[in-house]
């Protein structure tokens, strides 16, 4: 069964090229068919070669297939290969798994709409491109994942062209991420020139026995892997871009900018931890990062007013959460909190989306209102959705995953401790401003006019994200209850343990933190509210702490400002002014040429005449 | 035998001729007269060329005045005929009225 795992990337790959080519002359029935299909046989295709892992695990835990040699030059060589480990066997589970879910979801989501198979087409695209990054066992072919990824956001973003507005968006999102993707492809370089090699595996072995801890190269070759992960993931400092990608349409949004690619951050620093456990600044950085930015999208989500938007700035707050479980070493909590986030924030943006679509795009929770008993599927799934993102202890399989993390970060010393405080100072945040949005969306008067029905492609996919927003937390149980490790002991093998922690404290004091939160939503938000006055300090969270106005004064307006100033190239008239010399020569020179013979004639004879003067009298 | 012409002379000859051929090309505008000084200067060239080889007792003078006489002979030919091609779209002989290659 392994060895197909190369057609768990080929299929969604060929279902892309087949829209692509197909465009215009197929029917939109048969591009639904062609767009869900492909990853749903890889979803299956995925889940029956975990089945064979699972019950005959190879040896070491890990599968190598090497597809072609891709070249050889200087000592250098790169191969194609595919690798299969619990961590990469994880996220390919999550990719085709929740993919297909929001795919089939999108097929009646996007029915009517202009370029429905340009849609799937990039979809697909996408999902072939992400499974690579996940799957392949050499950084280069990581780092074409990576761009592909980033270009299919791009599209996506972009997706409704027509409306400049969304074209800026997609701009916005390629050139940030690019900041870090520049990072990453540096941090690659200095590893192939100082290891000789970028076979992840390879990499990470040879970088524990070259490079002492602590030593200069590896933390720099860290930072610039972080600086990658950071753009990808919407962390501190390059967050920017994942609000405003909520242009793009709200599967896209579950998708990409919530399930998968922005994990993608996440998916590298556990991947190459050898080389930051050997940059312990580095890996510091990383938790400081993702306390940081846990806290910054937290209360901006408390001042947005568009649905999207406080997902958005949710998912930055809950990648948050990972990065900081990925400092304090808590890397198996890190995948398990990516695992569930994928199912809770999937369920999140596609209730959102089941919303939306019965309200004619309307995004505003001021315009919604009284919608549970209008929409009780979406209502329900949303509900459900929130309380695992709000970490409802005991109930959900968010509870379980934050749980882990802060537990991870309470037993990592002093500086875990700061991190611990920071994680719950933000699921307060969290509950807050998710339940906000659910009580003020869903409950009170109505404001809008509802109209048409759900069929099974949204109920379903609602229904099984559902499912696992509740259940996928137990496959990874706390020692104070049951104590189950599915999860962490299947990757053990690829990745370090984490410290236990026996107390009940940190667990008890996260669980009411959580409470709290939602307890004060319901007590400000119970009964209608209007929207918030535009105070200064409204103001200051609703722009996500300015990052936006700060980077527009410090990096776009010089540039534009220079643009400006330079429009006429200021070089270029270096080179003008050589024609312009060139010409008045010419000109001059020109009257020389008059077409008389009697003229030419006395040149030559003047001419003539002068050398041999000069030859003679010398 | 005829006392030889002294070479100084028959060089100062030569140029003379020489120089009247030469203003005669970038005097006059008429393209015949033009030719016919053309003529003159080549005459001169060959004088030069015959004093020359009486004053060293060597045929290589009188050869040099026939190649010199052959040449004269294909530029008169050459020379009528550009003068007959361009007269059909420039019907005169004035030198100074065909600068349709002024720059």
């Amino acid at each position: 069964m392994r060895e197909f795992l190369p057609l768990v990337i080929a299929l969604p790959l060929l279902g892309s090229l087949g829209l692509m080519l197909g465009a215009g002359r197929l029917s939109t029935r048969v591009e639904a068919v062609i767009g869900a299909l492909p990853v749903g046989l890889a979803a299956i295709l995925a889940f029956s070669i975990a089945a064979g892992f699972l019950a005959d695990p190879p040896a070491g835990a890990v599968f190598q297939q090497t597809l072609w040699h891709w070249f050889d030059a200087g000592g250098f060589s790169a191969a194609i290969g595919l690798r299969l480990d619990p961590l990469s066997l994880v996220m390919m589970l999550v990719i085709t798994g929740v993919g297909f879910f929001i795919i089939l979801f999108s097929t009646e989501f996007m029915e009517g709409e202009d370029g429905f198979g340009r849609f799937f087409a990039h979809l697909n695209l996408f999902v072939a491109a992400m499974l690579l990054l996940v799957l392949a066992d050499d950084f280069l072919a990581l780092y074409i994942g990576w761009e592909g990824v980033g270009l299919c956001s791009y599209l996506l973003i972009g997706f409704w062209w027509r409306d400049p507005a969304n074209g800026l968006a997609a701009r916005k999102a390629f050139i940030v991420t690019r900041i870090g993707d520049t990072a990453l492809l540096l941090g690659l370089l200095l590893i192939a020139t100082q290891l000789g090699t970028l076979d992840i595996a390879g990499a990470m072995s040879r970088a524990a026995q070259h490079w002492p801890k602590n030593s200069p190269v590896p933390t720099l070759a860290a930072f610039l892997l972080l600086g990658g992960a950071v753009g990808k993931s919407a962390q501190l400092p390059l967050q920017t871009w994942l609000p405003d990608a909520m242009a793009g349409p709200t599967p896209v949004s579950a998708l990409i900018h919530a399930a998968t690619m922005v994990t993608a951050g996440v998916y590298l620093i556990a991947r190459s931890h050898a080389l930051f456990l050997l940059a312990p600044t580095a890996l510091f950085t990383v938790g400081l990062v993702g306390a940081a930015t846990l806290l910054l999208a937290g209360f901006s989500a408390l001042a947005q007013n568009d649905i999207k938007r406080i997902l958005a700035y949710s998912t930055m707050s809950q990648i948050g959460y990972m990065f900081l479980a990925l400092g304090v070493g808590a890397w198996s909590a890190a995948l398990f909190h990516l695992m569930c986030h994928a199912f809770f924030k999937a369920l999140l943006f596609l209730s959102a989306g089941a919303v939306t679509m019965r309200l004619h795009h309307e995004q505003d929770i001021f315009k919604m209102g009284g919608l549970a008993r209008r929409l009780p599927a979406a209502f329900w799934s949303f509900l459900i959705g929130s309380a695992a993102l709000a970490a409802l202890p005991l109930v959900t399989a968010g509870f379980y995953s934050k749980e882990a993390i802060l537990s991870g970060a309470w037993a990592d010393g002093t500086s875990g401790r700061v991190l611990w405080a920071a994680g719950v100072i933000g699921a307060f945040t969290t509950g807050l401003y998710i339940f906000r949005c659910v009580f003020i969306a869903f409950f009170g008067e109505e404001h809008t006019h509802v109209t048409g029905r759900y069929g099974w492609r949204v109920l379903l996919p609602l229904t099984v994200l559902s499912v696992l927003s509740v259940l996928g937390g137990l496959i990874e149980l706390p020692p104070a209850f049951g104590h189950v490790t599915l999860l962490s002991n299947l990757l053990a093998p690829v990745l370090p343990a984490t410290a236990e922690v026996k107390s009940v404290i940190p667990l008890l004091l996260a669980s009411l933190i959580s409470l709290a939160g939602i307890g004060l939503a319901a007590l400000l938000y119970w009964r209608p509210t209007k929207k918030p006055a535009k105070t200064p300090l409204w103001r200051f969270w609703h722009a996500a702490g300015g990052f936006d106005w700060l980077y527009d004064r410090l990096l776009v307006r010089p540039v534009q400002w220079a643009a400006r100033v330079n429009s006429e190239d200021a070089i270029d008239s270096v080179f003008d002014g050589v024609a312009l010399l060139t010409r008045l020569l010419h000109d001059q020179i020109r009257r020389t040429q008059t077409g008389r013979v009697r003229f030419y004639t006395a040149g030559l004879a003047v001419g003539s005449i002068s050398l041999i003067a000069i030859a003679v009298l010398r | 035998m005829v006392a030889s012409v002294p070479l100084d002379q028959g060089l100062l000859l030569a140029a003379v001729l020489f120089a009247l051929g030469l203003a005669g090309v970038l005097v006059r505008r008429n393209l015949l007269f033009m030719l016919m000084s053309l003529e003159v200067m080549l005459n001169a060239t060959g004088i030069a060329f015959i004093v020359a080889g009486a004053r060293w007792s060597a045929p290589d003078g009188q050869i040099m005045f026939i190649l010199v006489l052959t040449f004269a002979a294909a530029e008169v030919s050459v020379g009528l005929a550009l003068i007959l091609l361009m007269h059909r779209g420039i019907p005169t002989l004035d030198a100074d009225a065909g600068d349709h290659l002024r720059g």
